[in-house]
């Protein structure tokens, strides 16, 4: 088994409907329980977000672009053609966003300390 | 002994033939495609000292399969550490765990050189796995596949060695790391990525029909690679009509090799050209494949693409060219295939059945829409509209964007005629026909 990046990219609005937000939980539900997920992050929107270039901070997105990542999950797949299977389903395909698959070099997960 | 000459040709046809089984099956040993490679060459090159020596085996394929695999234990052994911090390829579920370690024990070895399995559809599925860029299937298929050593492939498509030999590694690369399964899709995958390897096969061919820059307008090499592709792909996928409709479309297209241009290398309209010396065997069977596929459900692009081009091929004479049926023909391909190059190219037939009028009205709204802005057919089949109304000042302007667009040499020097040709006295000389 591999892990695969899941990079969910939508219209940059806070505003996601009661609806789009019930697909996304139903959708990270089946994944919990089919043993596909590894990991799951919802973002702020990115007018939030500080990019850094060099010694130059600003305010916004590091690409500045109608769509943003708002999130991104870690998954585990046997292969590519079973990844795609799973990120295809990801909601955002239907809301006008889409998502980019990237196989995982590694990493590890530390809880927030409080 | 056998005598060198002999030899060399028994392994110039292994290779030709036998490079895709060969390397295919080794892959399934390595699970790495540059070791699978080293081991492939090596063997055909252990071929041309073992064949001179014994004779050519009753199974080349089976012998170089057999040597290859042996090579890639060697190595596997030598390498078995170092080896396991590299990503492999992904093997099927029926395969993937026990395979590798059979072949450490020999047993593959033991296998009659008939035994060797058949993974060319796997190699061929991965080199064209939508994941990858169109180019790096490309590239990719012609050297994994086709076994085109990386200098030819490079010189195909018009960039240095070194680039194409990059542009390879990173394919391979991304092949590994994102592990793109060495395996046929699933029958619910199956179609679109039939469709992916079938326009792989079918840009080759037209990458050496058409060179897309240069003198040479006919790269045969790769026009007979992708045949030759097209008749493997039939032969292990014998159900599929859009391999048929492909191969028939391959066949028709090429049947005209040799009428193509004339002696001095100048373009010919079909109007022009001698049928008699066209491939009546290579028409005979396109004719035979298409039968069936014609008849059975909604046919695809490829069978649509070749019926038209066999309609055409099969008139008697030009002016016999059933038009209404090559129309009816492209109606169909437009609505499985809504392509503004479709729409173009169904213009020439409504030209002939409803007259150059109409036709133009259609080109300029396909011209308005822009989908074409750059192809440099557009203005071509324009200008000859309008020289056919006779409206011979706006025909001159289309000839010249036609010529600014247009990069092939005999393609160039087909339009300079026609544009000087309009002040001739020959201007009307085919009228509303």
């Amino acid at each position: 088994m591999a892990q695969y990046a899941v990079l969910i990219y939508a219209n940059d609005s806070a505003d996601a409907t009661t609806e789009e937000l019930a697909a996304h939980q139903r959708y990270a539900d089946e994944m919990v329980n089919s043993g596909a997920m590894v990991a799951a992050f919802g973002l702020e929107p990115a007018g939030t977000a500080t990019s850094m270039r060099g010694d130059v901070v600003t305010d916004g997105p590091f690409v500045d672009t109608k769509e943003v990542v708002a999130g991104f999950y870690v998954i585990e797949a046997r292969d590519l053609d079973a990844a795609l299977e799973i990120a295809g389903r990801n909601p955002a395909l239907r809301q006008g966003g889409g998502v980019e698959v990237r196989p995982v070099r590694g990493g590890f997960v530390t809880p927030p300390t409080r | 002994m056998t005598g060198p000459a002999e030899v060399q040709a028994a392994v110039a046809d292994a290779h030709r033939r036998g490079w895709a089984l060969v390397l295919a099956a080794t892959v399934r040993v390595t699970r790495d495609l540059d070791l699978a490679e080293e081991c492939v060459q090596e063997a055909y090159a252990a071929a041309l000292v073992a064949w001179t020596r014994d004779g050519v085996p009753r199974n080349p394929t089976g012998w170089l399969t057999l040597t290859a695999r042996r090579r890639a234990i060697d190595a596997l052994r030598r390498e078995r550490v170092l080896r396991t911090k590299l990503p492999l390829l992904v093997l099927p579920e029926e395969t993937a765990d026990g395979f590798v370690e059979d072949a450490m024990r020999d047993t593959l070895v033991e296998q009659a050189e008939d035994a060797v399995p058949d993974d060319r559809l796997r190699l061929i599925f991965m080199c064209c796995h939508p994941a990858l860029a169109r180019e790096a299937q490309m590239a990719l298929t012609l050297r994994l596949v086709c076994g085109v050593p990386t200098g030819d492939i490079a010189r195909a498509f018009l960039v240095s060695e070194t680039t194409m030999a990059a542009r390879l590694t990173r394919a391979k690369k991304k092949i590994s790391t994102a592990r793109i399964p060495y395996r046929v899709p699933r029958a619910a995958e199956l179609p679109a990525r039939l469709d992916a390897v079938l326009g792989v096969i079918y840009l080759l061919f037209t990458l050496g029909h058409t060179a897309p820059a240069g003198p040479p307008l006919l790269r045969a090499d790769l026009v007979d690679r992708a045949v030759h592709l097209t008749r493997v792909l039939r032969e292990l996928m014998p159900d599929e009509p859009e391999v048929r409709g492909l191969l028939a479309l391959l066949l028709v297209t090429d049947a005209r090799r040799a009428t193509r241009v004339d002696e001095d290398g100048r373009l010919l309209r079909l109007e022009e050209q001698d049928r008699s010396r066209w491939d009546r065997a290579a028409l005979a069977e396109a004719r035979d494949l298409l039968v069936d596929c014609l008849r059975g459900g909604r046919p695809g692009r490829y069978v649509l693409q070749a019926a038209i081009a066999s309609a055409y091929a099969e008139a008697p004479t030009f002016a016999q060219t059933d038009w209404q049926g090559i129309l009816s023909l492209y109606d169909q391909l437009l609505s499985v295939w809504p392509s503004p190059v479709v729409a173009l190219n169904r213009t020439v037939a409504v030209a002939r059945v409803y007259g150059p009028a109409r036709a133009l009205a259609e080109v300029e709204q396909l011209e308005s829409n822009g989908r074409l802005a750059g192809y440099h057919y557009l203005p071509a089949v324009k200008a000859d509209l309008l020289r056919r109304l006779g409206r011979t000042d706006q025909a001159a302007l289309a000839y010249r964007q036609a010529l600014e667009l247009t990069r092939n040499d005999a393609e160039r020097r087909f339009l300079a005629d026609r544009l000087a040709g309009l002040t001739g006295p020959a201007a009307h000389d085919d009228g509303t026909g």
